[in-house]
Parts: C-alpha cells; structure tokens; sequence
C-alpha cells in the first residue's frame, strides 16, 4: 500500500510551543500594560459618568478621638474617659463601626458603656452602622490610682484602632450625565476644541517645516558638526521644565530680557505680556512648541536625507537643474514618506501635549487646550467627573485619528 | 524674475539682507554680554549692504572686501549713521569692537556668498547657488541663536543676584569680583532646599526605570521580533497605539488609584508607573533592531543545542548592544525629565524628584536666580550625558520613536 504524502495541517507542537513561548514572554510586558494603561483608561469611562467631587476620592470612614477630662490629681479624683464619636461624610452611613483600645494600668471603669466590653484591660466597643453625620460623645466615668498617676502614662498612649467603612462614591451605581452636559455646556467647549486644534496644527507643522529648514541647512559635512548638531537638540533632550521656565523668564512683562531688548531697539514703545494677553499668548505656545520640536523632525528628515543617493543629484547637475529644482524634483519626493509620518506621529503628540502649556501659561489668557482642561477642572474646579468627561472626548478624538493613523501608516511602511 | 537675476541686483540685495542679519546679531550679542545701548540702524544697513554687495561681485580677493567693510562701517559709525547704532555711554574698547565684529562679518561672508557672480545677468544656476549661500548662512546664524538664546539667559540668570537682575534685565555680563558667590543660589539650593537629595532621587528612579523597562521589553520585543504565533501583527501595531495614549488621561484615574492605596508620595509608587510608560516605546525600538539581525546566528545557536531564552542571552543580546545602548539613553531620558505624574503624585519635600523640586521653586516668594539655577541642575546632567554619547542617542531617536 502506498501512501500518499500529505502536507501536515494545523499546527503541530512544534508551533504551539513557539506560540506558548512567545506570550510567555510577552506576559510580564502584557500585565503591566494592563494594569496602567487599559484599567485607568476603563476608569474613565466609569468615573466620567459619576458625580464625584475631589473630596469624595476619601470614603467616608469613622472618626474617634480619645481623651481623659476632669485632671485627676489624687487617686479618687473624679475623672471621665470620653470617645468623641464621628461619621466624616455628611451623606452616606458608615457601617460595622468597632474600636478597640487598651486602657493603661490603675485606670478602672466601673460602669461600661452598654455597648462595650472589657476584657483585663482591652476595651472593646461595637457600635454597629452610624448614620450620615452622626456625632457622639460616649463619656465612662473612671476611677484612677497611684498606680496610673505616677506612671505619667496617657491614655492616648496606646492607639485607638477602629474599624467600619462606608461605600465610596466611586463604587456606587449613581450615574449622572451632568458632566458631559458640562463639558459641552455654551461656548467654552468651543473656544478649548479652537486653541487645541490652532495650537496641534501651527505646532505641527510649524515643528516640520523649521526641522526640514534644518536639516537642509546642516546636510553638509564639516568639522564641528556633531556638536552643532548636539546643541540644536538642547530644546528637546532638556527637561521641559527647565525650559519652559527660562521661556517665562526670558519673556518676563517686567524683568524679562527680551522686552529689555525690544525696548532698547526701539521695535516697541511699552513692556508687552507675552504668555498674558489673549492672541499673543496662545501664539508663544505654539512657538514654544515649534521651538522644542523642531530639533526631532530636523533629526528625522536629516537620517533620511543622509540615505539619498548623491548620483541623482550629481545627474540632474548634469543636465542643468538649478538647486531650487533639485530641492523641488528630487528632494522632496524623496521626503515625502517621512514627512507625512512624522506629521501623523506629532500631530497627535501635540494634542495630547500638557505639560508645555501648563507650565508656561496654566491654561490663561486663552490658551486652555483639552488636556489642560482635564486638569482644570478635575483639580481646579475639584470636579473629578468633569474632568474624567473631557479625557472621554480626548480620547473619542484620538480613536479617530488612530483609525485614519493606521490606515495610512500600513501604506507607508511606518518608520 | 529676470529682473532679480541681474548681478547689479542680486549683490546689493543679498548684500543689504545679510548686513540685516549681521547687525541685528551684533546688537543682541553685545547688548547681551554688556548690558549697554546697541541696536540695528536702518540707513547704515541700507548703505554697508548695497556698497559691500556690488564689492563682492566676481571679486576674488575676500581680503580686500572684507577690509573695505570694515573701513565703510568705521566711516558710518563715525557719520551716525553705522550699521549698529552705539549709545554714547558706551566705552572704546566695545566700540572698537563692534566696529571690527560689523565690519568683519559683513565683507568676509558676502564675498563668499556672491563669489560666481558677475556685475551682468546671471544664470539661474549661479543666482540660485548665490542665495543658497546666503540662506545657509542665515540659517546657521538663526539656529544657533534661537538655541543658545535661551540656554546662556538660564545659566547667566542663575549666576545674578536679584539686584542686579531688577537693575538691568540686558547685563548678562559676569560679575567676577563676587568670586564664589557668583554660585551663591547654587549654594542654596543644595544646602537650604534639599537639591542633593532630589538629584540623587531622580537618578535612582531613571535609572531603575531603565533596568525594569530593559527586564520587561527585551523579551516582549524578542517574541513579537521573531516568534510566529497567532496575533503577532496586531501586538506589534497595538504597541504603536498604546503610545499615543495621552498621559494626562491616564494620570487622572492613577491619581486617584494612588490615593485610595495610599501609594502617593512614594518613591515606590513612582517607580510602578513609570516603567510601564516606557516599556512599549521600548519594545517598539528594540523590536526593529531585533528584526534586523541575522536569523542564521540565532538557528545555528539552537541547533548546537541553546534554548530559545539561551539564545536570547548568549547570541540576540550581545549582538545587540549599540541598540540596548541607544534604549537605555532613551528610557532614561524619559525618566529624568518626567514631571506630569511626579507633579501630581508626590507632595511631600522629602520624596520630590528633581523636576519635581524645580516646580517647588517657581512661587513668587522664591528669587528666580533660584529658579534658574534649578534649571540648570536638572538639564547640565542629561545634556553632558546626551553631548558625550551623542552618537547612540541620534540612532536610538531615529530607530523608531517620535515620542515627545
């Protein structure tokens, strides 16, 4: 009997080891990625449906201060040991209240309170559920010794543990959509979606077209090169703070140097507030931001520039193009795969830009953009909700882009 | 057109727009490094740029043109009429100066710029050539300056003391007699401010970054580099992806994390986030280097007998230094210069990293030589690291992250 020779389908063990070994080691990259990044983004979308103020991020919790009243100075003394008992939320009870403390040697309570037990010297209360707002002194008259007064010991010496928890607002199932309505409330949506998208676009390709200038500029080879090209990529490798804060500095309405300078010249008459007043403001940011990123598409168009072949040029030099035609007919071309990938890339890294502006300006003088908005009202306004709603449409807006983003980086070849 | 591209034409103009240049950066500079009156002065621009460019016109000898700028600028300055307009208060030594830097900086570049060119009409190819020059040489004037601008007002602002800031913002000028205590907010800060500390958090938590990002993303990169299995090619696009996930969404719902698990102000809670925000540029950067190696080395391995995770270590990983290198420089870049979530993460003065720190001094009850100085602190340690292995870090940018 003859067999006839098959090829093997499916996949053998051979493949599933390789497959089981692979997200083997993907796992610990794939976890932790999870962890930061799919479950806050999954928060979000859960806390931007849900009324919650920066002050309800603490859940409510029991509140217990213990101290001895009355001064005891004899053994006999009258003194009271007194719990000041207290719900810290105004508007959710706390449930399964407990304490638990260890009274100090000579002290003795006669009559307990109904509510606690003493077990040799381990006082054990259970208070059960506390109402919103709920406020008590629970007062035991004690009888003191020699013993407990000359030991100089406190009764708030040994900490007093308490249990009981309310429900956090974060966890519980009221939903509002008042957010999102005041996210899109009247014409301040508006005027934040103007700057974020002024500022992305002029950012942009105000970043290429002067890192493409750059790069033209510096495509020749001399000694000395490799530092200049080091310090033009000061503005980036810098840390943003240190930056921004020599930016502010610079263009200081009073103390800056660059008034000084403008006023010396005679180009202006009066101190100008540059990072203050309302179009000039939001115009710096966006020169901050081309100034920072010029030097990484200079890099970029220089490495691909630097892998052109010269004999094309050498080519075209022979049959008479001038330099501009050869920029024009061969250069770019030749760019413009890198170019648009690098606009893509930096388009969507400039929307998501927080840091700059907010150092430079804190999102005044109209120069809020989207990201700036979500710290401004989650921490400024102290609406959490709110802010979790504008990260929401930060992030409706970047799937848009992505798709678009994907669609025209597998043409590509991406980078 | 045609019009431009007559030499009579094409000198002066280039001539006048590159005198424009050249005063406009001898005044700052001087009014930077002195603190006194200098500024551009139109009608001695209009003349120097006119004259020196039908000089320079097919005039081979660059000696001669440039001594007969300097010789014209002189006779300028001393009509009142000079390219850079000299207050009166100023002394003869920065006149000279200035004078000669005018002078010098005008003939010498434009003889070069306008060295093919004729008096007649031009070929567009020599015109073209002509403002080509002028525009490298503009460009490396308009570069530099925008760069080192900003860098040398951070340093010199750091070595002033208030007075003298409020006094005149212009004089960058160093004030040498204070000695030592031209480093007086230097001082400060380390002794009164904690800096010390803050550097030395800053380069614990880069530099564990770096480890834990390297320990996590060389295997991941290694898997989706060269393993086949299914879902492979929608790993290596969702890494992408991850990426562009904006920080501040994140930061929002960490925050609060952080806050219900008593994880902020923690160094340790820092050092949980961090990572993770580099991992998948990481990953992304590694995974190309990793393609790019010969398979054959790697199969050879196997066959004498090496696993898989043998092979990563003993072939893969030292064939692939120069990238690790590059990664390595990266991911530390990113961790030292972090400040959104070491903003909002940590509070407490005895936990600040060094961004951290800085943002501590910008209050208005803080001089700002302080700031500055600050500044300073955090960027000289990541530039001197950046400028000495320049070569890795050009590479490991262009490898595959645009990531700012």
């Amino acid at each position: 009997m003859v067999t006839i020779p098959t090829p093997p389908s499916g996949t053998g063990p051979l493949a599933r080891r390789e497959a089981r070994l692979a997200w083997g080691l993907l796992f610990p990259t794939l976890l932790s990625v999870a962890l930061v990044i799919i479950l806050p983004l999954l928060a979000i979308f859960w806390i931007s449906v849900k009324p919650i103020e920066l002050a309800d991020l603490r859940p409510p919790s029991p509140d217990i201060y213990e101290r001895l009243r009355g001064n005891p100075k004899a053994p006999g003394d009258d003194a009271t040991l007194e719990y000041r008992l207290r719900n810290t939320s105004p508007d959710t009870p706390v449930t399964g209240v407990t304490l638990r403390d260890r009274l100090p040697e000579g002290l003795t309570i006669p009559q307990l309170d109904p509510r606690c037990t003493l077990d040799g010297r381990d006082l054990f209360c259970d208070f059960g559920t506390w109402e919103p707002g709920f406020r008590e002194r629970m007062q035991m008259p004690v009888e003191v010794t020699a013993a407990f007064l000359g030991s100089g010991i406190n009764v708030r010496d040994s900490e007093v543990s308490v249990t009981g928890s309310g429900a956090s607002v974060l966890f519980d199932t009221n939903f509002t959509t008042e957010n999102f309505a005041r996210v899109f409330d009247g014409a301040e949506f508006w005027s934040v979606l103007g700057v974020t998208l002024f500022y992305t676009v002029f950012g942009t390709i105000g970043a290429l077209v002067v890192g493409l200038m750059a790069a033209l500029i510096l495509n020749k080879d001399f000694r000395g090169q490799g530092v200049l090209r080091g310090l033009y990529l000061f503005p980036y490798v810098a840390p943003v703070i240190a930056v921004a804060f020599t930016w502010v500095t610079l263009f200081d309405p009073f103390s800056g140097s660059a008034n000084a300078l403008l006023l010396q010249m005679g180009t202006i008459t009066a101190p100008i507030n540059f990072f203050g007043d309302r179009p000039l403001a939001l115009i710096m940011v966006t020169v901050f931001e081309i100034w920072r990123y010029f030097p990484l598409s200079f890099l970029f168009i220089l490495a691909r520039m630097q892998s052109i072949d010269s004999d094309m040029y050498e080519a075209a030099d022979m049959d008479g193009a001038s330099p501009f035609q050869q920029f024009w007919y061969l250069s770019v071309p030749q760019l413009a795969g890198i170019l648009s990938v690098l606009f893509l890339l930096r388009f969507i890294w400039t929307f998501n830009k927080f840091d700059d502006i907010f150092l430079l300006t804190g999102g005044n003088a109209g120069t809020r953009t989207l990201t700036v908005n979500v710290y401004e009202q989650a921490f400024a306004i102290s609406n959490i909700g709110a802010g979790a709603a504008v990260a929401v449409v930060i992030f409706a807006c970047l799937l848009i882009f992505s798709i678009f983003f994907f669609r025209f980086i597998s043409r590509e070849e991406g980078l | 057109m045609t019009f431009i591209r007559q030499g009579y034409v094409t000198g002066p103009l280039i001539g006048v727009l590159w005198s424009l240049t050249v005063a406009i950066t001898v005044s700052v500079v001087m009014s930077f490094a002195t603190g006194e009156a200098f500024r551009p002065g139109g009608a001695g621009i209009l003349i120097a740029g006119v004259a020196t460019g039908l000089l320079a016109l097919g005039n081979r000898d660059t000696t001669l043109v440039a001594t007969s700028a300097v010789a014209l600028t002189g006779a300028l300055l001393l009509t009142g009429l000079g390219p850079v307009i000299v207050g009166e208060d100023v002394g003869l030594r920065a006149k000279v100066l200035t004078l000669l830097a005018v002078g010098v900086a005008i003939g010498y570049p434009l003889s070069r710029m306008l060295e093919g060119c004729a008096t007649g009409a031009l070929d567009r190819h020599d015109f073209e050539a002509a403002v080509i020059r002028f525009l490298t040489a503009f460009g490396y004037v308009f570069f530099t300056a925008i760069v080192a601008i900003p860098f040398y007002v951070m340093v010199m602002t750091s070595l002033k003391s208030q007075q003298a800031l409020l006094q005149n913002p212009l004089d960058f000028s160093l004030e040498i007699t204070r000695g030592w205590g031209l480093f007086r907010s230097y001082f400060e800060l380390f002794g009164q401010y904690n800096f010390g500390r803050y550097l030395m958090v800053s380069l614990i938590v880069s530099v564990l970054t770096v480890f834990i990002t390297l320990l996590f993303s060389v295997p991941g990169a290694y898997a989706v580099a060269r393993l086949r299995f299914k879902g492979r090619a929608m790993m290596s696009r969702s890494i992408l992806l991850i990426y562009m996930v904006p920080m501040i969404v994140l930061a929002l719902p960490i925050y609060i994390g952080f806050s219900m698990a008593g994880l902020r102000n923690s160094i340790a809670g820092i050092l949980l986030i961090y990572p993770v925000t580099t991992i998948p540029v990481a990953l992304y950067m590694l995974q190309g280097y990793f393609r790019g190696l010969p398979a054959e080395v790697e199969e050879a391995g196997l066959m004498d007998g090496l696993s898989r995770l043998g092979v990563i270590w003993k072939i893969t990983l030292p064939l692939s230094l120069p990238a690790l290198a590059s990664v390595s420089l990266y991911v530390f870049m990113i961790a030292w210069n972090e400040f959104l979530l070491a903003f909002m993460l940590l509070d407490d003065p005895s936990k600040f990293t060094l961004t951290r720190g800085v943002k501590m001094l910008d209050s208005s009850e803080i001089p700002r030589q302080h700031l500055m100085a600050g500044a300073v602190i955090s960027t000289l340690p990541i530039m001197a690291l950046f400028l000495g292995l320049e070569r890795f870090m050009t590479k490991g940018l262009t490898a595959g992250s645009v990531k700012g």
